[in-house]
Parts: C-alpha cells; structure tokens; sequence
C-alpha cells in the first residue's frame, strides 16, 4: 500500500499530509492535523457531524477520500472564528442555548456558515431543509433555527 | 492486508485503462457518496479506486446542439445551479436534488446514481422518463446507451470490465413539454425513496397530452418503464378519469418486494399516488412553457 | 420567548437563578476544542475492535484467536476467558440497578451469544486496518439456536429458553422450570372488579410499541491505559466517572482505587450511557498488550449492542362514571429486557397512573428477557411506554364520555394530599398547573384544516437525589472555582456555577465549575433520573453556604465582632453593629487575607439528596395527515412542565424541547428492525430515522414553576418528563384527524395508509 501525499489549504494555511488509499478526509483531519472539531456520528453521511467546506461546496469529510483533497480549500469549524473573536453564528448559538451535549454544534455551525453564504436571509423552513442533514439529538432544533436566523439578520446587518 | 490504491487519471481514456486494469476490484469513484460507506462498512474492499473528477468534463453542465450534457462527477447542487437546466428539464433536476442532505448534494452524481444501480435512485426514475441517454467510455472506446440499459438488477449493471458513465446527455426536446419528479419518504429529508415516481409530457397546441413517460423506482429490482400509464395519458388533459386510468396503470405495472422501508402492499399504491401527482405537476409544467412560449 | 408562569414572591431577591448566562464550557463547544470520547489520544496508544456475534442466539463451540494473534501489528486479543466469571451481584449507579454478573457477560458473551452484535472477542493492534484483518482471522464456531425478539413470543411457555436458571420472581410460588419472564411485579389498589361494575363507561385497548434507540450522536468511545504498577486511568464519554470505575473494577476483579476515571465531554446520553461495553475491554487489551488501546465504536456497533430501550405491549381497561371520575383502572404491561433481565418496567408500572386519582386500579408489569441489546436506560426510563397505552385510552375515555380531553384529566388529577398510585403521598406538584397551563394556551383554541387533528397527553416522572459531592474553592481575588463529579450532559455546569454565584453573590463569570475525574472529587452517582440540578445542585449549594457562614465568621473576626453580628449581602460581608462603622468587605478583600483569618476558603459537602420534587407536563400537539400516502406532519406543539425553579430558562425549555422531539421520533418512525434471523436491518441513521430539522416546527415550552421546598431554590428535575407524553400526544392528534385509534408505534406512513383504507 503506498501512502499519498496530500497538499491542501486548511483554513487558509497550507497543509500536508500522508494519507493511505482508504483514508477519508475526515480521518486525515483529526488523526493527522490534530484537528479532532469535526466528528464522526455515523462514518455514512448521514449525521453530518463532519461537515466541512471543501472549494466552496458543504460536504461531509467521512464521505471524501483524504487522497481527493489534492489542492482543495477546506474550511473546518476550527477557522471559523477570528482568532479570540466568535464569528456571529457562534455567538448566537451560545447566546440561544443552541447546544445542549455539543457533539452536533461544529458540523453545525460549518454548515450552517455555508448556508448564510449561500443565502444571506433564508426563511425558517429553507434554513430547516438545508440543516436536515446535520442531526441534533438534544436541542429540537428549535433554538438552532432560532440562533442561525438571529446570525443570519445580524450579518445582513454588518453587510449594510 | 488488502492492496488498495488511488489513482485520479486525467482523460477518459487513461481512467479506462485503469478500471480494465484493476480487473473486478476496480472501482470508478465519482461523487463517492455510496462507495466510501461501502468501503467504510467493509462490505466492499476494493483494489483500485479511480477518481473520476479530475477529468476535463467530469464536472459541469453544458449545452451542445440543444441537448445538455452532464458530466460522470457533477455534483447535485452543481447542476441545480443550471438554470438553463433546471428549466428546460425541472423534474430532472428536482430529481437529483432530491439525493440526500446538502453534505451529499455537494458530492453526489447522477451518474453515480445510477451506476450504484440501486432501485430506490431518485434521479433514476427521472432520467429515464426524460429518456436520458449516458455516454459509456470503454477500453474500447465509446458508446451510447440509453439511462434505463445501466442497471440490471440491485447493485448490478450492464457496465463492462474497465466501463464507466462518463456523460449523461439529455435530448433537446419540443416545446410545451415538461417534466416531473416525486418519491415518497418516511421523513422529509435523509431517506431512501420508498417510491419514485418520474412523469414527462410533451402537449399540443391544445393542451392534449401527445407524448408521456412514465417511470417508477423502488417497485421493482429495476427503474420500471409503465407504458400503459404512459398510453393512458396520451389524448387527454388530466381530467379525473384520466388520472384515475392512471393511478391504476401506475400500480398494474409494480413488481415491488416488501423490505424495511415498506410493504409491497404499500408501495404498490403510493406508486398509483405519486404517478397521479407527478403527472399534474408536469402537466401544469408544459402549460405553463406554452404559455411562454406563445 | 417562553410564557413563564412565574411566582414573583417566590423569585424575589434571586440575582443569578433565573437568568440566561452564556455556558462557561460554550466556546469550547462552537469552536471545536472541546474534548469528547474519541478526540483522546496518547502516544504509543493502539486500536480496539470488538469482533461481534452475527447470530441472534447461539452457543458459542469454539473461538479460535492464534491466526489475530499472530498477525503483524496485533498486541492483545482477549475473550471472556480473560475476564472474572463473577457471580450475580446489583449494584445501584444512579439509574437504576445493574447485576454486575449480566454486566460481564453483555459486555464479553461466555458460552452463549444472545442477540446479534453481541461482542465475543476483542483485539488491540497498531493500526484501524490491522485490528480489522485481526477480527477477521478470530475463528468462532457456533451451534446457532433458535431465537425469540417478540416480547409476547418470549413469554410463550414453548419459546427458545435464554436463560436455563432465569426462574420468574414476583409470583406467589416460585415456578417449577425457568422461562423468559425474570419477573412479576404488581401495584394495586382498592376493589378492582367493584369498581368495574359501577362503572357507566369502560374502554379497553391493546396498544405496542417498537424497540427504540437513544440516538445520541457521539459513539461510546474511550481510551484505556493499564499500568505495569496496576495503576489504571480511563478516559472515556459517559453519564458517570464513578460508575465507570466501578463497573470496570467489578468486571476486571480490580480495586477501584487503581482506577482513574476521566470524563470527557459526553455527546449526548439520554441514559444509554450510564453502563460500560468498550471500558473493561479496553483495560483488558491494554492490560495484556502494555500500551494504552483506544476504542470507539462505529454506528452500526451502537445501534446492534447498546440501548435500546424496550418494544413493549400495553393493555389498558379504564372504567369511569357518566360524569368522568374514573372507577378503576387495570394495566398490563410486558417490557422487553433483551438479552438480560432488566426492563425499566417497574417505573413503566410506577408511572402508568401517578397522573390519575383512581380509587381502584391493578399494575401488572412483565420483564421479558429477548434475543435483541440488553435494554438500557432511555429518558424516563419506562415511562413513555406506559404513558402512551394510558393517555390513549383517556383520548378514547373523552371520546367515549364526550368530554373534553383536558376537562377528563383534570376531574381526576391528582393533586397535593393525593396518594400516588406508586405509593407515597403527593406534596408541592404542579400537575393541575401544566394542565391549566394548556388549558389557557391560544394553541388549544386555534383552528384546524381539513386532514388535521389535535391531541392531547400528559407525562409524569419521579426524578431522583441520591448522592452527590461538590466542592467550592475561592481563589485569592475572590473568584470561585466550583468542582462536581457529574458530567455535564446539556448545561449543568452553567446550572452549577449559576447556584454557586447566587449564594456566594458573585456575578456568574467570576464562578468556574469544572467536572473532575474520579480521583480529584468525592463519590457522585451519575448524572441521569433528573437528579444533577437538583442532588448535585444541592451540594454546591451547600459548599457556597459553608463558605458564606466561614467568610462571615473571619470578617467578625477582623472587625472583632460576635458572628451573628456580620451578614453576607451581594458579595461582600456586612457589619450589622452600627457601632463599628466599618466599611463592607468584598470577598475580594477577605480571600487576598485569608491567610490571617484561617488559611485557604474553600468547602465541600458530600450529601445524599433527598425530596426531590416529581414531574408534570401537559402537551398539545397538531398533526396533519396526508390521507393517501399515510405520512405524518406535526403542525404545531406545545409543552407545558412544572420544573419547581428554572435555573437557567434556556437549558431548561431546551429539556423539554429536545424531549419532545425525541418523543415525537419514537412516536411516528424510529424501531428496531429485525430479519428473519434476528440481524438488526437498520442499524444506522438512514433507517433509523430519527427526526430531522425539517421534521419538526418549532416547539413551545411554557415553564411552570411550583417550587419544591426541599431545594434550596425550589428545582425539580427536568429532563426526563418531557418525553413522557409525546407518543400519545401524537396518536391522539392522529386519532382526531383520521378517526382511526391507532394503536401500533410507531406510527409509519404504511400504517396509517392501510387503517384509512380499512375505517
């Protein structure tokens, strides 16, 4: 088995790594960069507590091979805030109590990043469809929903 | 240990030669949304795995002749991007946006869809009725096949050793023509279709049906083809009893196995339903082009 | 946000208690540092896999480990051969009782296997890939046996025996052979047939639910190391350090003080980790390989050999006057236990009527051992399951009478003074509180659509004391650092330093609680019965009052007056002897001289918790249904609970609002699916469908506060009532859009199709 060496840009910093054949993103990630944010729920994309931005595109890392990440940009929940400083989302969601146990919050607040991205004033049941993928086994996701609107209106905010 | 390697080959022609060359435990890797959970579970334990993606072409949609060509790798909410698309082939596009949750939209590939040849693939049903042809690339060389000739059964395809979809083309079509797609799920998102329903109509000037297909996944071990729902939409404009013949043309044609995610039973009738209610929406579709178009 | 039906009298004075502050653990938790299970490492640490049984039930003729163990790479296979055959012992954790013999065998099969996924040997290697291949080089024989996962089948007196010496307990005579019913046991009250004959209305229904998982997202994980001194230290995701420590001294035949216990952070329990499976393996690969060995499982592992909580069956007959008053009432409930005996059936029979004022009523509770995951603790154990038989037999009661839903419930609530059906007499509960609380709700009154309905449920549970430890140091500038033994599962710590701060009068900020390992704080049962805000709570309550009565004693000492002279306002000590003139002083100013006062400021109590307040909630949920495919939409919810005290308002509605939705997933798609040969078929989230975003609306909670004097601040525990009522609450809601009683969980689109094809 012949180990690959990966070159990518992690969170705005160039990153390499070997990775085998089977490795997937997520793996390479936790095991080989140390950066244990994203979380395996599932290993089946269907938890989303791996979510990471990969050129752009919300995907999840346990469903990418580490080998496919050649030269890709990939933004994980650990550049999300500006050194000290909590990015909006992140603020809200403590601000609303949006977690309860944890687990879920980073691949949700990756996602939910992309989606504010995406669509800077998505409606309730836009922001409930494109979280669907992101499993939250405590909160209800009343008080997500609650924090990614009050996030998003704050954001239009600075934007203005 | 098991020997596995990766290799992401840039033309079409090397991507070939290397699936011939990996023989049986080859694999072509294009959104990987169904192979790393295969590979992950250990249920399939691969030598070789080719990504597709770095092929010119693997991702993106464009416009030739009329017809618009998909390439093997892109992505769900690359082609819901395609406005030109997603008009002139709603139900298509509504279809292979259907496939999982947003993590998986920005992965997931039609072509892929089809070739994991699961009966229960959204854009399957979709593709076909929308007689989608897919461009097969082959030690050697290229050929054509039509989207309901790629899988033969649960999990298996017509594919030869070292083939792979490299392109799914759908044709330019009439006017005042549209297409739909719906499947039932238990939740409103995460599931596999219990079933999948795709219906497309081209109208005359007068708002009668003169073309339709009708195609219904997950009610049987392949996408299955009704004709007669489709003749029963032929001539008419959707009045009751036309969607009533319908609805039982749709369920006469189900061969479905009953399995966790529901009864044959079951399935049999949600086919009736969801073929009635697609039909409506892409009757209403075609109008509504006319209209336009007029 | 939320209608608090508050008392202001009652709240007068409280500075920090009923606040919204931010967690102090929260950054951690949006930026990704925070530290579950799985995110440990330590150098030179090794993989374990558990190779697991593809059998629903078998004898177990041979395992075959010399090909795993002379694989390249692998450091340690063991099997139950290198674990103590212990004999049955309970030991009471927090949650209920565990027998540490069945606890051995679920986690390494002996003889038998029981239930597909049962774990038969395990390995430790230097890489995922080389534990794997080890796996698949262990050579087990098996003589595959007959198998039983329906509860009622396992009762059948010709059923595939699991247990040759499970002999049935509870019975007037113990039975001549053994069989799958490890026990009876019955609640009773008053003149049962008497009751029935006066009756003017009697309804009758037989109701089942599925298996269902707790569904945390985070997989048990953990990481082991085995000293050469036989000093242990485990670091693992859990509900409890010290259960952990102790059930790993129990099942390895070790002292507990030569266990370490760390807790990492925990994503998401729900009770389903308040045992161990990967811990005592851990140690026991770590034991013989000399390396700490790291394990976590994969989703398929959780869901076929942890949880889940029972499939069950519900007979119910109630019997009730013209008027509503209810005569009588007789249950029967069988409870799957899964492969050993174990089913939260006693609290199931205990809760079934704890809502009701009923003169004359029968609980007869089975637990049934089947071949399906020992059964562990899920979110009011029991309760949920019983609660749906009963509140949809008073749905078809109000129907039957033509009364209101919420009219019936509240004839015959019980009420203060009330005998509870389980026993003990009633004192400072909220019930008719949340009942009027629904009442009163514009939700109760808002119009309904065509294909839509609205029911009604109400939901009771115990909570629990019990043992607890907390310890309160304050640093020499006068902050408080606040140390407990009960992993913070969904906000205890903020909760924790929130009643700290209070008594001590600091702001919360200036309050620090940690959650320390098993050597660095006194015993705490684990965190799960809705005992942490209030046992736990209780200690720190406690320690903070210690420390005032200290600070009050060293500033009389400065200002040499008698102690009952100083009193302690908002932070600072005050000199009640107008004589003196003094200016206050801060806790500042008396931790910077402690050292001239008696040395270092801190307290600690050990307590065991008494008179925690029981739970009500009342809910309302609107559903809509789609008549031709069967699916289920819920519209809109609202749950009202008595919670005694809101510590912290958020954490507290997010209780009811994650208990809700769990009830509402148990109640329309989640179940354990099983083949012919009794393999799980759904054992990951795809069709294991627990509610997704777009699933739900949002979910209303009104808090009730009626206090529960015997806590400091009036807490009752919180986070286990609300799922009590949403399963009924939902088919209610569904019986009043279709007219069809549905009476079979969950409530899938295909059933729901066939009883409207069928009505």
């Amino acid at each position: 088995m012949t180990r690959t060496h990966v070159s990518a840009t992690v969170n705005g910093d160039p990153a390499e790594f070997l990775s085998d054949p089977g490795t997937t993103l997520l793996d390479a990630l936790r095991d080989e960069l140390g950066l244990t944010g994203a979380k395996e729920g599932c290993g089946s994309g269907d938890c989303g507590a791996c979510s990471v931005i990969v050129d752009g595109r919300l995907v999840c890392a346990c469903l990418m091979l580490a080998a496919e990440a050649e030269g890709r940009r990939i933004e994980t929940i650990e550049g999300m805030a500006d050194g000290s400083t909590l990015h909006p989302l992140q603020r809200q969601f403590l601000e609303h109590a949006a977690l309860q146990c944890g687990f879920c919050t980073p691949g949700m607040l990756v996602a939910t990043k992309a989606l504010l991205d995406a669509n800077p004033d998505p409606t309730e049941s836009e922001t409930r469809y494109w979280l669907a993928g992101n499993l939250c086994r405590c909160t209800g996701y009343d008080k997500v929903i609650r924090a990614v609107m009050d996030a998003a209106a704050e954001l239009r905010q600075v934007r203005v | 240990m098991t020997q596995l390697d990766y290799v992401a080959p840039t033309s079409a022609d090397e991507a070939a030669a290397a699936l011939a060359a990996g023989g049986g435990a080859a694999r072509a890797l294009a959104g990987g949304t169904d192979l790393l959970v295969q590979l992950r579970s250990r249920r399939l334990k691969p030598g070789l795995i080719v990504d597709l993606k770095r092929i010119p072409g693997a991702i993106g949609v464009r416009e030739e002749n009329g017809d618009f060509v998909v390439g093997a790798a892109t992505p769900g909410a690359v082609i819901g991007e395609h406005e030109a698309l997603a008009k002139a082939w709603p139900g298509v596009v509504e279809a292979a946006r259907l496939i999982g949750s947003t993590q998986i939209q920005g992965r997931a590939s039609m072509a892929g869809n089809l070739c994991n040849a699961s009966p229960a693939a959204d854009s399957a049903p979709a593709l076909i009725a929308a007689r989608a042809i897919c461009v097969i690339v082959g030690p050697a060389g290229r050929r054509a096949a039509p989207a309901e000739a790629i899988a033969t059964g649960p999990g298996r395809t017509s594919l030869a050793l070292g083939e792979f979809v490299f392109e799914i083309r759908l044709p330019a079509r009439p006017a005042r023509s549209a297409d739909a797609y719906l499947r039932f799920i238990p939740r409103t998102e995460m599931d596999i279709a219990v079933v999948g329903a795709g219906v497309n109509l081209t109208l005359d000037g007068d708002g009668a049906v003169v073309d339709a297909r009708v195609a219904l996944g997950a009610v049987g071990p392949t996408v299955i083809v009704a004709e007669a729902a489709a003749a029963a939409l032929i001539g008419g404009r959707l009045d009751e009893a036309t969607l009533a013949r319908l609805d039982e043309a749709a369920r006469a044609a189900c061969r479905p196995i009953g399995d966790k995610r529901g009864t044959a039973e079951y399935r049999t009738k949600i086919a009736g339903v969801l073929a009635r209610r697609a039909a409506v929406i892409a009757y209403a579709r075609a109008k509504a082009r006319a209209g336009e178009d007029a | 946000m939320t209608d608090v039906l508050d008392r202001p009298d009652a709240k007068a004075g409280l500075k920090v208690v009923g606040t919204r502050p931010v967690r102090p653990d929260g950054a951690d938790k949006v930026t990704g540092r925070a530290a579950f299970g799985a995110d440990f490492a330590m150098p030179g640490m090794l993989v374990g896999k558990i190779k697991r049984s593809p059998h629903a039930h078998a004898r177990i003729v041979s395992i075959d480990t010399k090909k795993a163990r002379a694989l390249i790479g692998v450091k340690a296979v063991v099997t139950a051969a290198d674990f103590p055959d212990l004999a049955s012992e309970e030991y009471e954790a927090g949650e209920g009782a565990a027998n540490m013999r069945d606890l051995s065998l679920n986690c390494m099969a002996r003889e038998k296997v029981l239930y597909d996924g049962h774990a038969v040997a395990a390995v430790a290697a230097t890489s995922t890939a080389i534990a794997d291949q080890a796996l698949d080089l262990i050579e087990v024989k098996y003589e595959v046996l007959p198998h039983v996962i329906d509860v009622e089948a396992a009762m059948a007196p010709d059923a595939p025996l699991l247990h040759a010496h499970l002999f049935t307990e509870g019975l007037e005579a113990r039975p001549d052979k053994p069989s799958n019913i490890a026990s009876r046991n019955q609640l009773a009250r008053g003149d049962l047939d008497a009751g029935f004959l006066v009756a003017d209305v009697i309804v009758e229904g037989r109701y089942t639910t599925a298996a269902v998982h707790q569904g945390y997202i985070e997989p048990h994980a953990c990481v082991a190391a085995f000293g050469a001194d036989g000093q242990c230290q485990v670091w693992s995701s859990s509900q409890g350090q010290f259960m952990v420590r102790t059930y790993c001294a129990k099942v390895l035949g070790l002292e507990s003080s030569d266990i370490r216990v760390t807790p990492a952070e925990i994503g998401g329990g729900f009770g389903g980790k308040t045992t161990v499976y990967l811990e005592p393996l851990a140690l026991a690969l770590s034991r013989q390989a000399g390396a700490p060995v790291k394990m976590v499982m994969t989703r398929e592992e959780v869901f076929r050999a942890t949880g889940p909580t029972s499939g069950a069956v519900i007979e119910v007959k109630l019997a009730a006057k013209a008027d509503g008053t209810l005569v009588a009432a007789d249950v029967v409930l069988k409870y799957q236990a899964g492969a050993f005996p174990g089913s939260p059936v006693g609290p199931g029979s205990m809760t079934a009527l704890a809502c009701y004022d009923v003169p004359n009523f029968r609980v007869t509770g089975f637990d049934v051992v089947t071949n399906s995951p020992k059964v562990a603790a899920y979110r009011a154990p029991g309760a949920p399951i019983s609660a749906f038989g009963v509140e949809s037999a008073i749905d078809e009661l109000a129907l039957k009478l033509g009364m209101d839903p919420i009219a019936l419930r509240m004839k015959n609530a019980v009420r203060d003074g009330v005998k509870a059906a389980y026993g003990p007499t009633f004192r400072y509960i909220g019930y008719v509180e949340t009942l009027e609380a629904i009442q009163n709700h514009p939700h109760y009154r808002a119009p309904l659509g065509p294909n839509q309905g609205r029911g009604v449920a109400v939901g009771f549970w115990f909570n629990v004391g019990g043992e607890s430890t907390a310890a309160v140091n304050i640093g020499e500038d006068g902050t408080a650092t606040v140390i407990t033994g009960n992993p913070d599962i969904g906000g205890s710590r903020v909760s924790m330093a929130m009643m700290a701060a209070e008594v001590l009068g600091l702001p919360v900020e200036k309050v620090r609680p940690i959650v320390a390992d098993t050597a660095s704080i006194g015993f705490s049962m684990l965190t799960g019965g809705s005992r942490t805000t209030f046992a736990t709570g209780m200690a720190v309550t406690q320690a903070a009052q210690k420390i005032v009565a200290d600070l009050e004693r060293r500033a009389a000492q400065i200002w040499e007056v008698a102690a009952d002279n100083v009193d302690w306002l908002d932070g600072a000590a005050v000199c009640l002897d107008a004589a003196k003139a003094v200016p206050d002083l801060t806790l500042a100013s008396l931790a910077a001289q402690s050292a001239r006062t008696g040395g270092p400021i801190g307290a600690q109590v050990s307590l065991t918790a008494q008179g925690a307040g029981p739970g009500f909630g009342a809910h309302i949920c609107d559903v809509e249904v789609d008549p031709e495919t069967g699916h289920v939409t819920v519209l809109r919810y609202t749950a009202a609970q008595d919670v005694g005290r809101a510590i912290h308002p958020a954490y507290v509605e997010g209780q009811i609002q994650g208990g809700v939705a769990q009830g509402i997933g148990w109640a329309l798609n989640e179940e354990y699916v099983f083949d012919r040969d009794g393999r799980m078929e759904n054992a990951g989230f795809l069709d294991y469908r627990v509610p997704v975003a777009s699933d739900l609306p949002m979910i209303e909670p009104i808090i009730v506060e009626v206090a529960n004097p015997r806590h400091p601040f009036g807490a009752k525990g919180v986070g286990e009532v609300p799922i009590v009522p949403p399963l009924a609450a939902v088919a209610n809601a569904v019986r009043a859009a279709i007219g069809v009683r549905m009476t079979d969980l969950p409530l899938s689109p295909p059933k729901i199709r066939a009883a409207i094809d069928a009505r």
